[in-house]
């Protein structure tokens, strides 16, 4: 039950309340917990709540790493 | 779908698997407990044991909610649900978890109890709004990730002044039941399981941040790398431990640095501080009372707190004798060991909690892991 997925802000709603889009699926979700959300983040979606925004730098900095490692695995084979 | 697929390259997960192989000391062994059931999940699902070379072992932990609520928490909120008044809300995956004597909430309802599922503790409170002659009672479980969305819902609640709203608090805390298992190996006079280094919680360190886990590295120099859920994340946590390892070193490393910060989610660790305390101690399955484990609500919300508006009697009841449970969620026992697994306990006739949720350990090797135990079998 803590499985939680990244979702993509839509639309801003009142009451601290955001639509999400889940790869198409669309949902209703609280944002109350994250400062300062905007349509275009992504957010970390667990039980109808935002717990996490995504950071997209980060994120990539993480897959330049992995890729990273994956190469140098391979160069020392 | 963005930030999901990217992680899951199967060609890069087998590079980064060479990679392990290289670091891995072959004289040596490496034992990692993944805390989370997201982790277990991740594991088992992608066959990543698979990958890993034999002298790196993942062990299971204790990290699923609905797996160590204790078999007397699920009696109580029977008898409540029981009451002719009473409508108990609750997330689906603790319907079919067994209570005493083959009960559950499914069959309680089945049976004619007002029991109903729901996604979000928004959705709790709007039936207590919708149904002013209801009472209405949230069975609240979970970790850190959980309890701010109660914490909100009390709030709302208390705002909009509803009387017929209140919550069955089970929430608990990650960071005791590491503890636990780290002080206490030979709970019950079993050898406790051996760690040489933690895989930290995702969402929970979201929220209460990466640092939390810094007690464990420095008081019992054991290394922690918090990681995402997808089978990428689990691999690259896996290669950083075993380079700690090998350097001597035990510090807490962030891998999913992309969704946790040291600190963590200071609003929802606010939310949580302002209707919440400690108790005293908590009953965990598998690991009995642990103190200062659990939460309950602040005397200032006394109005929403179920145990204390119904008189809750407190229930300790045992597990199913047969079940191993227990041994399990403090990894000492894998879900094979079990005499159950398979035959009588399944994920449709769960005779334990590890057989309910997806992330329970049991249940996660029932679905994914099964069949690679025959084809090993065949094999050999
Ligand atoms: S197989 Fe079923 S009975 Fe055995 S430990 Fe797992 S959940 Fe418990």
């Amino acid at each position: 039950m803590c499985l939680a997925i990244p979702a993509e802000v839509v639309e801003l709603l009142p009451e601290q309340m955001a639509r999400v889009s889940l790869d198409g699926v669309s949902k209703v979700v609280s944002v109350a917990l994250v400062e300062g959300v905007a349509v275009g983040d992504y957010v970390v979606v667990h039980v109808g709540f935002a717990l996490t925004r995504i950071d997209p730098d980060e994120a990539k900095q993480t897959l330049a790493l992995l890729a990273e490692m994956g190469q140098s695995a391979e160069a020392a084979r | 779908m963005k930030y999901v697929d990217e992680y899951r390259d199967g060609k890069v997960a087998r590079q980064i698997a060479a990679a392990i192989a290289q670091a891995a000391d072959p004289s040596r062994s490496y034992h990692f407990m993944e805390f989370c059931g997201g982790h277990t999940h991740a594991i088992s699902r992608y066959g990543l044991e698979d990958l890993l070379p034999s002298n790196v072992r993942m062990v299971h932990g204790p990290g699923c909610p609905v797996c160590v609520l204790p078999v007397g928490r699920i009696d109580m909120a029977i008898r409540l649900a029981q009451r002719p008044e009473v409508t108990l809300c609750t997330y689906g995956d603790l319907m079919r978890v067994p209570g005493s004597h083959g009960t559950s909430l499914l069959r309680a309802k089945a049976a004619g109890a007002d029991i109903r599922m729901v996604y979000s503790t928004l959705d709790a409170v709007a039936i207590a709004e919708a149904e002013p002659t209801r009472e209405v009672v949230f069975f609240a479980i979970g970790f850190e990730t959980t309890t701010p969305p109660t914490a909100l819902a009390i709030k709302l609640a208390a705002a909009k002044r509803l009387s017929n709203f209140s919550v069955f608090c089970n929430h608990v805390l990650t960071p005791p039941a590491i503890r636990g298992i780290l002080e206490h190996p030979d709970l019950a006079g079993q050898p406790g399981p051996r760690l040489d280094g933690f895989i930290g919680p995702a969402h929970v360190s979201a929220v209460i941040g990466a640092d939390a886990f810094a007690e464990f590295a420095r008081d019992f120099a054991k290394p922690v790398v918090v990681a995402g859920f997808e089978p990428l994340d689990v691999m690259q946590s896996i290669l950083m431990l075993v380079q700690q390892v090998n350097d001597g070193r035990h510090v807490v490393e962030n891998q999913y640095i992309r969704a946790v910060t040291p600190e963590g989610n200071r609003i929802a660790q606010a939310e949580v501080a302002a209707i919440f305390e400690l108790r005293d101690s908590f009953e965990w399955r598998g690991f009995g009372r642990v103190p200062a484990s659990g939460l309950q609500l602040r005397e200032a919300y006394a109005a929403f707190d179920a145990e204390r508006r119904f008189a809750m009697a407190e229930i300790s009841a045992a597990d199913n004798p047969a079940c191993d449970c227990g041994a399990i969620l403090r990894g000492i026992k894998r879900p094979t060991d079990c005499k159950l697994f398979g035959t009588l306990c399944t994920p449709e006739t769960p005779m334990g909690s590890c057989m309910v949720s997806s992330e329970g350990a049991c249940a996660a090797h029932w679905t994914y892991g099964r069949f690679r135990d025959h084809a090993r079998r065949a094999v050999a």
